[in-house]
């Protein structure tokens, strides 16, 4: 069978090429792939453009350096939205538009639910990415594999704190 | 305003390979995330950890030949461990990742949109604060520190540790899946024979 119409491949062959793509990014790029910044660097251009006196005293755009210029993080953005498509569609795979069925067994079958959960946890995740300086790929891919001492001790309490959180939220009888 | 065209066409391309490997692994999907934390499905871990090494293996190659620039982001540590606690808690709330939330959306996944509504709400929330946390956050500024030179090893030597580990680890994991799986499999109405033999083992 045509690898490309598979639904699933190995997390194994998935996560050498990943490991080969680093290989590209930092040899040919010469940037880190990286996915968070994005969404403090549109915090920063809007700030900048509608109330400039204030973006001046935010102290994290300068502190953690978060980049003015539009460019690789906005196109991985972009290239992830298409890449993931053209998989699902080589593959009909289209299970991702329906509440996934583990959630509805835990948490009811309301869509409006799922969505305020969904943007809670997406407002407290990126809170904590941005504070650390990075998420599970700009520290957990690419901080990782330069054996950063920040990365690792960001993953690792990302790992005890998920493990910790999913024990709470799905305890039996919760 | 903008980077160069080669940039955002080298960003393009490096988007599209990474959203398409997530897909193909699962990584877009809540269950696969969540049920890493649950310890049930090591699918994260297992294609992280091959990425890691085979990455590392890769990148500090081509830096030793100088073809290739690190970027260690520094070792705020309350900030890391701070950031990362807090990050472990939202992320088995969306079951997914800012990586994966944004591929996700290629899946036409809603709750996905809604968590990166949230996260650029998160996001404007942190910038805004971080002026009071800035003093705690830096309180540990160790640079950009790596674990080579924090623990004066040659970064080839940690990277061999590192692959040793993992593949000892892939080993125990697939031995001990295989076991889960045949231990779960006969999943037979219970009947007389077998219900004694049960207690019988039991005792």
């Amino acid at each position: 069978m045509n690898p490309f119409r598979m639904k699933h491949w190995s997390p194994y062959v998935v996560g050498a090429l990943l490991g080969l793509l680093t290989w590209f990014t930092f040899g040919v790029a010469h940037k880190a792939l990286g996915v968070s910044t994005n969404f403090s660097q549109a915090v920063r251009l809007v700030e900048e453009a509608v109330a400039p006196e204030h973006a001046k005293g935010v102290a994290y755009f300068a502190d953690y350096k978060v980049p003015k210029a539009i460019g690789w993080e906005a196109a991985i953005f972009v290239g992830l939205i298409v890449g993931v498509a053209v998989s699902a569609w080589l593959s009909k795979d289209q299970s991702g538009a329906q509440l996934p069925e583990l959630w509805v067994q835990r948490f009811g079958p309301s869509r409006w639910k799922a969505y305020g959960l969904a943007f809670l946890g997406g407002a407290i995740l990126i809170y904590g990415a941005r504070l650390a300086g990075g998420c599970t790929s700009g520290h957990g891919i690419s901080g990782s594999l330069q054996l950063a001492v920040s990365s690792w001790v960001f993953f690792l309490s990302l790992f005890v704190s998920g493990v910790a959180t999913a024990f709470v939220l799905f305890r039996k009888g919760a | 305003m903008f980077e160069p065209w080669t940039v955002i066409g080298l960003g393009l391309f490096t988007g599209f390979a990474f959203g398409f490997l997530l897909q193909k692994s699962g990584l877009t999907k809540y269950e696969v995330i969540v049920n890493q934390f649950r310890l049930k499905d090591f699918t994260v871990l297992k294609m992280m950890l091959t990425a890691i090494v085979v990455g590392g293996v890769g990148v500090w190659f081509l830096h030793d030949q100088g073809l290739a620039q690190l970027s260690v982001k520094p070792a705020l540590l309350v900030a890391n461990v701070g950031g990362g606690l807090i990050f472990g808690v939202g992320m088995v709330l969306l079951g997914l990742c800012p990586g994966t939330a944004v591929a996700a959306l290629g899946e036409r996944n809603r709750r996905a949109l809604a968590g990166i509504l949230g996260m650029f709400v998160g996001a404007l929330i942190q910038a805004e604060t971080y002026g009071m946390l800035a003093g705690l956050a830096r309180s540990v500024d160790l640079g950009p520190l790596t674990w080579p030179k924090l623990l004066g090893v040659s970064p080839g030597g940690l990277l061999a540790g590192l692959t040793f580990a993992s593949v000892v680890l892939f080993i125990g994991l697939e031995v001990w899946e295989r076991r889960r799986m045949s231990d779960n499999t006969p999943k037979l109405p219970p009947q007389p024979a077998t219900l004694i033999e049960r207690v019988s083992v039991g005792s």
